[in-house]
């Protein structure tokens, strides 16, 4: 060995730990960071659509397209959705179990309202001649909205075999932790329809 | 012929007989050797009964090391294909002048230089670097694994589809014919109407997923899985890179993903995305994509840095000089590698002052690049050089890469780059820095890790065969495509009018041929080491005096990498153990909690596969009946609530003490 | 001080490139136009600048990677120096200041030399006056060959450029169908030609001579044969070029464009000795097929907030990409092939061949000018 010199002899200092080792559990921020991930699809989308919303290839604009009332629903579905899920995390905290599922299936309900309203609006677009290949702008809505559709349809199944796990396992610490990330995907896709609805719906139509 | 020709469609899609290219000599001697040779491994495997080990051992492995492995073998064999695909487009230049039309038309030339660009890119560059950090990282951190076992093993696979995916279009269709970014509107539905540009899409697509998810996995790693005492500011450099490697392949991957994603609608639904017509935008898609593509430079060039840092740093026995200002480099390129994508691409008439601001951000980030640059040279200095191989690949990244620095500076100027864009000047500038930059590292990573991953070192004449084959032939091979693209030749180009630039397209293929006995000569070297293992072990673990934590355990490390977890003091952890007199602890040791081993990421991924498959020949029944199997198998997987174990405490307490009894007979 | 270290440097690299490289005509190191010139010295300058590091470090590297190796202990060892704040202040101020150089320059010459920015001089002795009356041309990259209209002179030509010497010129430049870029090595920078969009560029060409023209950005199959020649003429002998290809070309209408437009491989040249009113505007608008809607006026009704429910027949007058299909013969209907010619004789694009290739025998003989040999 190369002779290496010994700067501090005083006190020998510890090198490793006697115990097992626990390192902080990473999933929140693995989960975190994903949805992170998932943000910038969601950006690119929305770049797009600042991009090409306005090409309307000679066709119909959003005012002529969108009923703001039916949009206004579907919203409210996918808020309200997002408070029941919060409740379902309030009794999950309690550790009732069959109230938690109540809660979450409640939030499902909600969630598909809001899917079924979703898609009646597109088949109502399509119908009308203004499907996703008429223009820049309807290709990228039907893509950003469809996106996000896409994500709240997941995020259904994801719901539906959570609540078979729970029912199953009871609130185990792993299950709690499912719906912890559930719940911030939930969130997620909140926040990502408000910006939907306001930048494409109410900027489309009003702006 | 079938009577029922609707049927065969909905079987087959529009997969036919005609899309085996059994008229193509090249393609089938290839096949044939490739089949031969997959024939003789596979029985080789059947023969010595090894297909339970691999499954069990290798395929569902959870173990960061392992999959690490994995990755760098893939590398390793799509470096073949790639450089291949380069070999043959020397030829084709070399010989295609005075009306000779070489012996590849544009057909096969164009899906020659895409697939060289997209394999070395994709499956190349990047499962080597993630090999790497994979293999590394976590022992650097004294991490027993990462943050999630499973996600890297699926990672792995993933990127193993995509692979599979391009690799398939060789012998079933055809790759893409649209340069390795796929613009629009070439590669639109319209105007290339077969399916290479899809088996371009969906190759991307599936090893898309992989890298995101590993990024993700190894990010969670770094900030939560360190050893105690081991704050950001005494990470290694090498983990420091990584972390901000995977902080712009997740900030960056999406974006490729969402980008191609909307390209595959534009093809398979219609939409006007990146349409000349109906509003849609190709400039747009051009933008993305290089706002993925420039960091992704980084992404590979980054882990490189980091290697170079640890190599000089053990091999010149000192500290790295100016860790701190390295950090900061590192992370000034990372922010950095966001604000200049549209560097790529002066010439499409944007405004001068929109040029002039990407040109100027371009040339700032050869300040921290510079600054590393001089940490190296001032580690060096009052150092004490051991010239093994890993510091060989060193020096001569320093030299060759500063060339393509410099090259790099001049693209950045836009008046200048609006006479070097797309010329073989550009050409031979990235390859400099991809070569001399990513490719020495990783060959230099190679060599020094390799002690620690199989228990001894690489033969070193054929290291140095090597290294000197790969260091001479660069310059043959990129020098003179510099001189070209002065001289006013552009990319992409495969038949030449004008006969004075033969003699440098000579040269260049010249070059190329010393590369090939370069990457000759590294086989032989891994060969020649095997069959040597056991000249060339080095039991300590600690072969070449290290200084960060991988080196404190042993060569290969066991299952659980650290009986007991270290405690670091220091940015060298090992060096400050070995210099404050640490003894190995040799009892009391306890049971480990360790992730199980998982075959469900295999399965993901080939039904990923045959998913790609199935849309990229629009066999809508396979599309439709393996995405649900993806579901399933991903709802099946979280049913699975017994995903750990223990080590036992007598099997940690016998390969320590095995250990324990090695070193003794050492001294 | 940075100056005349610059220059002696200078004075050794130069003679050695130009040692090593006398073999060769390096164009782009010496164009004859007065933008490439600019932009040759861009390189020139900034090689320089960057030198002033580059030769330190290297010279630095194998300088330490000498002295401290191992075997020459007479070398000081220091294993505990890692850190110098005078020296971290100057690796990375000296960068810096390279870099703050480069950027003004670079910020300057950016602008200087914007291709979308009017000449101010012919050369570096001559201002562009008032009287100098710039010549005009529409360029238009088809797949896989150049269409040079001159308004000035209601002619066009196919793959044949021509200029007068020191006349500022004047680009606009669109395609048909795919990505191209414009470049003539000689005379100034490239610039991308997209579809549907008109770039610019402003040049000049100082020296007589016959220049090479090509596309630089791959644009499929034909791309290597993407190539022109581009000449620079006196005024005389301008005049009787525009004067021959007046006298010896056809029509460029709108039919005789559909026809050209269509894919074609090592096209020769050809003379258009008049061309349709509005053509060019038109190619640019992707309208040039009868009943299209042009892209000026859907980007009008656009602005004006769409074309409302009752639009659909607007779909198909907007169509552009897909003019090929129905030409080409039957099987793009039912699915679109797997392979592309030539593994299946399924072709890329159009099965039809361009006007070049079908009735050249028809062709008047002035287009064997300089035509490319087939």
């Amino acid at each position: 060995m190369s002779a290496t010199q010994v700067q501090n002899t005083d006190e020998k200092p510890q090198f490793y730990v006697t115990e097992e080792h626990h390192p902080e559990n990473s999933t929140m921020l693995g989960f975190w960071l994903y949805l992170m991930s998932d943000c910038l699809i969601f950006a690119v989308l929305f770049a797009t659509h600042g991009v090409l919303g306005r090409n309307y290839a000679a066709g119909p604009s959003p005012a002529d397209l969108f009923d703001l009332n039916l949009v206004a629903i579907n919203t409210a579905m996918l808020l309200l959705s997002s408070i029941t899920y919060g409740f379902a995390m309030l009794q999950m905290e309690r550790n009732a179990k069959m109230e938690t599922l109540v809660w979450l299936g409640i939030t499902g309900v909600f969630g598909a309202a809001f899917l079924g309203l979703e898609l009646y609006e597109f088949y109502h677009l399509i119908l009308e001649g203004a499907g996703p290949t008429r223009s820049a702008f309807l290709s990228s809505f039907f893509t950003l909205v469809g996106t996000h559709g896409l994500h709240v349809t997941f995020g259904m199944i994801w719901l539906i075999t959570l609540m078979v796990q729970v029912k199953k396992h009871g609130l185990n610490p792993e299950n709690r932790r499912r719906l912890m990330c559930l719940s911030m995907f939930w969130h997620f896709l909140d926040v990502i329809w408000i910006g939907v609805f306001s930048f494409v719906y109410l900027l489309g139509v009003l702006g | 012929m079938f009577g029922d020709i609707s049927l065969t469609q909905f079987i087959f899609g529009r997969l036919t007989l005609e899309a085996i290219p059994y008229h193509e000599p090249i393609l089938v001697a290839t096949f044939i050797a490739v089949a031969l040779g997959g024939i003789a491994i596979l029985g080789l495997i059947t023969k010595f009964k090894l297909w339970g080990y691999l499954w069990h051992e290798w395929f569902t492995s959870v173990d960061h090391k392992k999959i690490g492995i994995m990755y760098i073998i893939l590398a390793i064999i799509m470096l073949l294909r790639g450089f291949a695909d380069a070999i043959m487009m020397r030829i084709q230049q070399a010989i295609a002048f005075n009306g000779n039309e070489g012996y590849l038309n544009p057909h096969h030339y164009d899906q020659i230089f895409t697939a060289h660009g997209v394999i070395m890119i994709f499956f190349v560059a990047m499962p080597f670097v993630t090999g790497f950090m994979n293999y590394v990282m976590p022992l650097q951190i004294g991490a027993r694994d990462v943050s999630f076992p499973f996600l890297n093993n699926f990672s792995f696979w993933m990127t193993t589809g995509g692979a599979i995916i391009i690799m398939m279009s060789l012998f079933v269709g055809e790759f893409a014919r649209t340069g390795w970014l796929a613009y629009p509107p070439l590669s639109g539905a319209d105007y290339s109407p077969g399916v290479g540009v899809d088996y371009y899409i969906w190759g991307l697509q599936v090893a898309g997923v992989g890298t995101t998810l590993s990024g993700i996995n190894l990010i969670a790693t770094i900030v939560k899985m360190r050893a105690p005492g081991m704050t950001f500011m005494k990470m290694p450099i090498f983990t420091w890179t990584s972390l901000c490697t995977n902080i712009l392949i997740v900030a960056t991957f999406p974006i490729l993903t969402a980008t191609l994603a909307l390209l595959s609608l534009d093809r398979y639904v219609g939409t006007n995305f990146f349409t000349n017509d109906l509003g849609g935008n190709p400039m747009m898609y051009i933008n993305l994509i290089w706002i993925w593509g420039h960091p992704e430079v980084y992404i590979l060039v980054l882990p490189a840095f980091g290697i170079f840092s640890e190599v000089v740093a053990t091999f010149c026995g000192k500290r790295l000089f100016g860790y701190a200002s390295m950090v900061y480099a590192t992370c000034v390129i990372m922010i950095l590698s966001y604000l200049v994508w549209l560097h790529h691409f002066f010439t499409m008439g944007s405004g001068a002052s929109v040029n002039a601001f990407f040109g100027i951000t371009t040339m700032i980030i050869s300040i921290p690049t510079g600054a590393k640059m001089f940490n190296w040279l001032f580690t060096m200095y009052r150092g004490r050089i051991r010239y093994e191989l890993p510091m060989l690949w060193t020096i001569g990244f320093m030299i060759t890469f500063v060339i393509g620095g410099m090259t790099g500076v001049m693209l950045a100027i836009p008046p200048a780059d609006f006479v070097l864009h797309n010329s073989l000047f550009l050409i031979a500038h990235f390859h400099n820095v991809i070569i001399g930059g990513v490719l020495f590292g990783l060959m230099a990573g190679l060599v020094y890790w390799w002690p620690k991953a199989f228990g001894y070192k690489l033969d070193a004449f054929w290291g140095k065969m090597s290294f000197w084959f790969w260091q001479i032939g660069f310059f043959f091979a990129f020098m003179p495509l510099y001189v070209l693209g002065l001289m006013g030749v552009t990319r992409r180009v495969s038949q030449f009018e004008d006969p004075s630039l033969q003699i440098w397209f000579i040269i260049a293929a010249f070059g190329a041929a010393l590369i090939a006995l370069g990457i000759g000569s590294f086989i032989i070297q891994l060969i020649v080491s095997f069959l040597k293992r056991d000249q060339l072990r080095c039991d300590s673990g600690d072969p070449w005096d290290g200084r960060t934590l991988e080196w404190s355990t042993s060569s290969p490390p066991p299952d659980y990498n650290f009986a007991f977890t270290p405690v670091v003091h220091d940015h060298d952890g090992w060096y400050d153990m070995k210099n404050r007199g640490y003894e190995r602890p040799v009892t009391g040791f306890k049971p480990i909690h360790m992730p199980k081993n998982t075959g469900t990421g295999v399965i993901l991924s080939a039904l990923s596969v045959a998913l790609a498959f199935a849309l990229i020949w629009y066999i809508w029944w396979l599309a439709a009946v393996s995405f649900i199997g993806i579901i399933a198998v991903s709802i099946a997987h979280t049913f699975n609530y017994n995903r750990d174990f223990f080590i036992p405490v007598e099997t940690v307490t016998a390969t320590e003490d095995a250990r324990t009894k090695l070193l003794a007979e050492r001294t | 001080m940075p100056t005349s270290f610059s220059l002696a440097r200078l004075s050794i690299i130069l003679p050695l490139m130009l040692l090593t490289l006398s073999g060769c005509n390096m164009v782009v190191m010496s164009p004859s136009g007065d933008i490439a010139a600019q932009q040759r010295d861009l390189i020139v300058i900034s090689t320089i600048l960057m030198l002033i590091i580059i030769i330190p470090v290297i010279l630095l590297t194998v300088y330490f990677a000498w002295h401290y190796r191992q075997s020459n202990t007479a070398a000081k060892y220091d294993p505990e120096w890692h850190h110098s704040t005078g020296l971290e202040v100057i690796i990375w101020s000296a960068p810096l200041a390279i870099i703050i150089a480069l950027g003004a320059i670079t910020w300057v010459s950016t602008h200087k030399l914007d291709p979308y920015r009017p000449l101010d001089r012919i050369d570096a002795a001559r201002p562009v006056t008032e009287e100098v009356k710039p010549i005009t041309v529409e360029v238009v990259a088809l797949d896989w060959k150049w269409l040079f209209f001159y308004p000035d002179y209601g002619i066009a030509t196919v793959n044949e450029m021509a200029a007068p010497v020191n006349v500022p010129i004047n680009f606009k430049l669109t395609a048909s169908s795919v990505m191209n870029s414009f470049y003539v090595p000689a005379l100034a920078g490239m610039i991308y030609t997209m579809p549907g969009m008109q770039t610019k560029l402003h040049a000049v060409i100082n020296k007589q001579g016959e220049y090479e023209g090509l596309s630089s950005n791959y644009s499929g199959d034909g791309f290597s044969h993407m190539r022109f020649k581009f000449h620079g003429l006196d005024q005389a002998g301008f005049d009787q070029w525009v004067a021959r290809v007046k006298q010896g070309g056809t029509m460029l209408n709108r039919d005789a464009y559909l026809k050209l437009e269509k894919p074609s491989i090592k096209e020769p040249v050809r003379y258009y000795s008049a061309v349709e009113n509005g053509l060019y505007e038109a190619v640019l608008n992707m309208c040039v097929r009868a009943g299209q809607m042009c892209m000026k006026e859907m980007m009008h009704v656009d602005m004006m907030g769409g074309g409302g429910l009752e639009s659909h027949e607007n779909k198909a007058k907007l169509e552009h990409d897909n003019r090929h299909a129905d030409s080409a013969s039957g099987h793009t209907e039912e699915a679109a092939p797997g392979a592309t010619f030539p593994e299946t004789g399924n072709p890329a694009r159009s099965e039809e061949p361009a006007e070049g290739i079908e009735d050249r025998q028809e062709e008047p003989a002035t287009m064997n000018h300089d035509m490319h040999k087939m």
